[in-house]
């Protein structure tokens, strides 16, 4: 990359990295021009609605289709036995979470259904109308099982869901470091409390949705879906179809939110590929919003106890985390739900320097709906019992919480630094990151407020919540489990005659706006004007293999592997340009879409110019010289298993103690991803994760009853933040680049998701504190206010 | 099963469009399905998320909760509509400038509820502009990149109109 693109502290220099750069690709969707897979109309294609079932757990009897069949437009009623013919059956663990166990999932149910919502069987019809018609008209019989909806109960193991695997335990995992236990007996103060967290769930507005193409003259099927890893999915839909990988093409058009929702393998979806193969002819599958709620992975229902120990002084000596999840009757294939509890063990306490540590993890199966990785996976969770029970040591030693953090964060010079859990950090910014962030929010001025405003009955309240984030993983998050999922990206440029350049990435855009960084990165590494840079994602057919987007690694990873092909194809460029100019290389650059002289900047060459040359007049070259405008080049990060950032957020609310209603004033956050291509990108990344987590901190909760039915399963009674209840959101940077790569760029899409609940809950219980009432459980609901405060 | 199709008229983007309509299909799967008029979209199919919202008569509706055959006679704009007459012009480009949308399945809806609001609260404050669009959800974007695109919309008009008094 050329000096003046970027300066080594990550600042911007005058290319397009570091630019506010509008996305492209944002034209389309504002004029209702998208293409999302529900858009695609293909000959002869069909529809696919599913019979599920209503209930928790429940032997099926009898399924009877005779009605169903004789319904008008139906081609198809069909049950599990029927599709396990076209699509094997998956259990889904991982050989790095030892001990990781779970039972054979099927695409469509066979004799079982283990929640409420599973598939048992499939109609396709000429229309979705009529598929869903005939679908009522299924006449099933079940024999009643016993249910298991709480994690204690599954934990404890009285009715046992699959009986082949002994107990009701997927994953469980302990770590300690030693010493924790005279680290308790040490202190001076220890503080202890339990933490809930209810499921949520993406509500991506646009629902799942897949249309499968069989091709039988070629047995080739391709595969338009709503995903977020085309790679994956085409490997999967591969094996488990049995048709060759290099015969599955999966296409990811424009794709109406995801955020982890839609990097899974869901049984609907396998199933309506598999029932292209066998009708040989375009199904299509669009997940209704009651669907969504029943079978897009939950997340994040966890209880958790954490202790601290610490000193008098206000010195954190350790923590004790006792964490209890459950995940529906299987683990979720092929990421295994295994990963968020694993990162809660890994990520607690994780920005600060104590030594000791000691976690276990029960990760058990219960007859609800599925969870698995959610934006941010695992941080949430652990960012909030992090932050809540610092704020209570705080509370209990009479410190600031602002100094208490100060005192116990990783100081900034002490990189490289493993934490007490063994995560292992290049570098991170938490004390530049809190001075920052006291001086943005002026935390003085507000604590000097709250207090005012207390004694006129106006409860108040300022959380801060510190946070590490995973990002850019390396193959020891999936690979080296066994998964087939890359942890490496490619980017292929190519050179066009007109000088343009067409950027083929195997990372894929969900509106985060990776196809627009890609573009700026591309142009600077190039040397051409971002117009003239066109950006292909989201194809198996026409990108290199990559892994997709998830755990926020498309910007540093993918933009990595774009910068790097870039650059090779600027060097290939100017072999041309030599040959033309009959000069050497070295004495000439590409800038603003001119090839020019290296030390003057004189235009040479228009770009356009070496395009006509290289591919029609290529005979005006030396005998012995080939021109070659195409290049490709991958990235995989190494060094670190992760390239950790860190961050800081704050919340300011007001609590209504009379009503337990909950006004949120304000948010900010500072945090470091290192270098940053596109600050308004990012700063909008930030901002949907924060609402997103104040969603799950204050109002999101798929509410099961005893039975395992799912009682709000609708958009009208599953709350998520809307405009009018959000509060503006003030965002700074610290800028740390990673020395991994060139680019320098870490994550960002999940920070605001991870730390916005922790901040939101100690903004509450810092308003709750003159009542010496706290919330413990989310979502922090008025009515868990109000029993905390004793008025309910 | 009988065909209780209707022959129905509607004015669809300005143009007189008449088709056989079955009496339970919606608005939107109408739009949607027969017209070709994706850009609207459903995202709840209950009247809750305004993914779907297109216009009729000039008032804003939920294209989910409405039948096809109850827009007989009626105008009905969608996105494509808008967008190609120019009328929502600026704010696609605020929006675009501001990047307030990320993976755009509300944002027809959203530049719906807001050119509504435009036309007909010129002066709303900013805590009005959330409250318009809180029937509509965005799960992108946290929101406050939305209003600020509004904001700098009705901004800009209130300063045209000054400078034309």
């Amino acid at each position: 990359m050329n000096a003046d693109k970027i300066k080594s502290d990550g600042t911007p220099g005058t290319g397009y990295i570091g630019q506010s750069v509008p996305r492209a690709n944002a034209k389309r969707l504002l004029q209702g021009r998208g293409i999302y897979t529900d858009d695609l109309r293909l000959p002869r294609i069909a529809h696919v609605a599913f019979f599920r079932s209503p209930h928790a757990h429940a032997r099926i009897t009898k399924l009877d289709f005779a009605r169903a069949r004789g319904m008008p437009g139906v081609i198809a009623v069909v049950d599990g036995k029927a599709v396990a013919e076209y699509c094997k059956p998956w259990v889904a663990v991982l050989a790095h979470l030892k001990g990781i166990k779970s039972a054979p999932q099927h695409a469509i149910a066979i004799d079982r259904a283990c929640w409420q919502g599973e598939a048992v069987a499939a109609v396709v019809a000429e229309s979705r109308a009529q598929a869903e018609d005939a679908a009522d008209l299924i006449e099933a019989q079940w024999e009643e099982l016993p249910v298991v909806v709480d994690m204690a109960d599954a934990l404890a193991g009285k009715y046992v869901i699959h009986s082949d695997l002994g107990d009701n335990i997927c994953f469980t995992r302990e770590l300690d470091t030693g010493e924790v236990d005279a680290a308790f007996a040490a202190a001076d103060v220890v503080v202890e409390e339990t933490y809930e967290f209810g499921r949520h769930t993406g509500v991506t507005l646009e629902g799942r949705a897949l249309l499968a193409d069989y091709n039988a003259a070629e047995n080739s099927l391709t595969v338009y879906h709503s995903t977020q890893a085309p790679h994956m999915m085409q490997d999967i839909i591969s094996r488990h179809l049995d048709i060759p990988e290099g015969n599955v093409r999966v296409i990811a058009k424009d794709v109406g939110g995801s955020y982890g929702i839609k990097v899974h393998v869901y049984p609907d979806e396998m199933a309506t590929a598999a029932l292209a193969v066998m009708l040989k002819r375009p199904v299509k599958f669009i997940a209704d919003r009651l669907e969504s709620f029943l079978t897009d992975i939950h997340a994040r229902e966890h209880k958790a106890k954490l202790r601290l120990a610490c000193t008098r002084a206000g010195d954190i000596l350790a923590f004790d985390l006792d964490d209890l999840t459950g995940i529906g009757p299987y683990s979720v294939y092929p990421r295994t739900s295994g990963i968020e509890g694993n990162q809660v063990v890994n990520l607690t306490g994780g920005p600060y320097k104590h030594k000791q540590y000691r976690a276990k993890l029960n990760v058990v199966f219960t007859n609800k709906n599925v969870t698995c990785q959610y934006r941010a996976v695992g941080h949430p969770i652990a960012v909030s019992i992090t932050e809540c029970i610092v704020d209570l040591a705080a509370e209990k030693l009479g410190m600031d919480p602002a100094e208490f953090r100060r005192r116990n964060l990783i100081p900034d010079d002490a990189y490289p630094y493993t934490s007490a859990a063994g995560m292992k950090f290049e570098k991170l910014s938490h004390h530049q990151t809190l001075d920052k962030l006291l001086a943005l929010m002026d935390y003085k001025k507000l604590r000097s407020e709250q207090e005012a405003l207390r004694k006129k009955g106006i409860y108040r309240g300022i959380g801060l919540a510190a946070m590490i984030e995973v990002t850019n993983p390396s193959p020891a998050f999936y690979g080296v489990g066994g998964a087939r999922i890359s942890a490496q990206d490619g980017a292929t440029l190519r050179f066009e005659p007109t000088g343009m350049v067409t950027c083929m990435v195997s990372v894929t855009e969900q509106g985060q706006g990776t196809e627009g960084i890609f573009a700026q990165i591309a142009a600077d590494a190039v040397g051409v004007s971002i117009d003239k840079v066109r950006v292909i994602t989201g194809d198996t057919g026409t990108t290199p293999y990559g892994g997709g987007t998830w755990a926020s690694r498309g910007a540093g990873i993918g933009g990595e592997a774009v910068l790097q092909s870039g650059k090779a194809l600027r060097a290939h460029i100017l072999e041309v340009a030599a040959a033309i100019l009959q000069t050497g290389g070295e004495m000439l650059d590409v800038r603003n879409d001119s090839v020019v002289d290296v030390r003057t900047g004189e235009a040479k060459l228009a770009l356009a110019e070496v395009g006509r040359i290289a591919y029609f007049r290529p005979d005006t070259l030396p005998m012995d010289f080939q021109s070659e405008l195409v290049v490709t080049r991958h990235y995989t990060p190494r060094g670190y298993g992760f390239a950790f950032t860190n961050g800081m957020q704050a919340s300011l609310v007001e609590v209504d103690t009379e009503t337990g209603f909950v006004k949120l004033l304000k948010h900010w956050c500072v945090e470091d991803c290192g270098t940053i291509i596109n600050p308004q990108l990012v700063d909008e990344q930030i901002r949907g994760g924060i609402v997103q987590g104040i969603g799950g901190a204050l109002f999101e909760h798929c509410i099961y009853s005893p039975e395992g039915q799912l009682v709000n399963g609708n958009m009208a009674e599953y709350l998520v933040p809307m405009a009018g209840e959000m509060p503006d959101i003030a965002i700074a940077h610290v800028v740390t680049p990673t020395k991994t790569s060139e680019l320098g760029a870490k994550g960002a899409g999940e920070a605001g998701t991870a730390g916005a609940p922790g901040a939101v809950m100690n903004a509450i219980n810092d308003a709750l504190r003159p009542f010496k009432a706290r919330v413990t459980a989310q979502p922090v609901t008025p009515e868990r206010i109000l029993k905390a405060l004793g008025k309910v | 099963m009988m065909d209780h199709a209707v022959e129905t008229t509607l004015i669809v983007n300005g143009t007189p469009t008449t088709r056989r309509i079955q009496p339970r299909q919606h608005l939107i799967d109408f739009l949607r399905e027969e017209l070709g008029l994706t850009g609207s979209h459903t995202g709840c199919e209950h009247g809750v998320c305004g993914a779907c919202t297109v216009r009729v008569d000039g008032r804003i509706v939920r294209g989910c909760l409405m039948l096809a055959v109850q827009a007989a006679g009626k105008c009905v704009d969608t996105i494509e509509g808008l967008s190609d007459s120019g009328e929502i012009a600026e704010l696609q480009r605020a929006f675009h400038e501001r990047n307030a949308l990320q993976c755009g399945f509300c944002t027809p809806g959203m530049l719906m509820a807001a050119q509504d609001l435009i036309v007909k609260k010129p002066h709303a404050t900013r805590d009005e502009i959330r409250d318009h669009l809180s029937g509509n959800y965005c799960r992108c974007t946290g929101y406050q990149a939305i209003v600020d695109a509004i904001e700098t919309v009705l901004k800009a008009k209130q300063l045209a109109a000054d400078e034309r008094r």
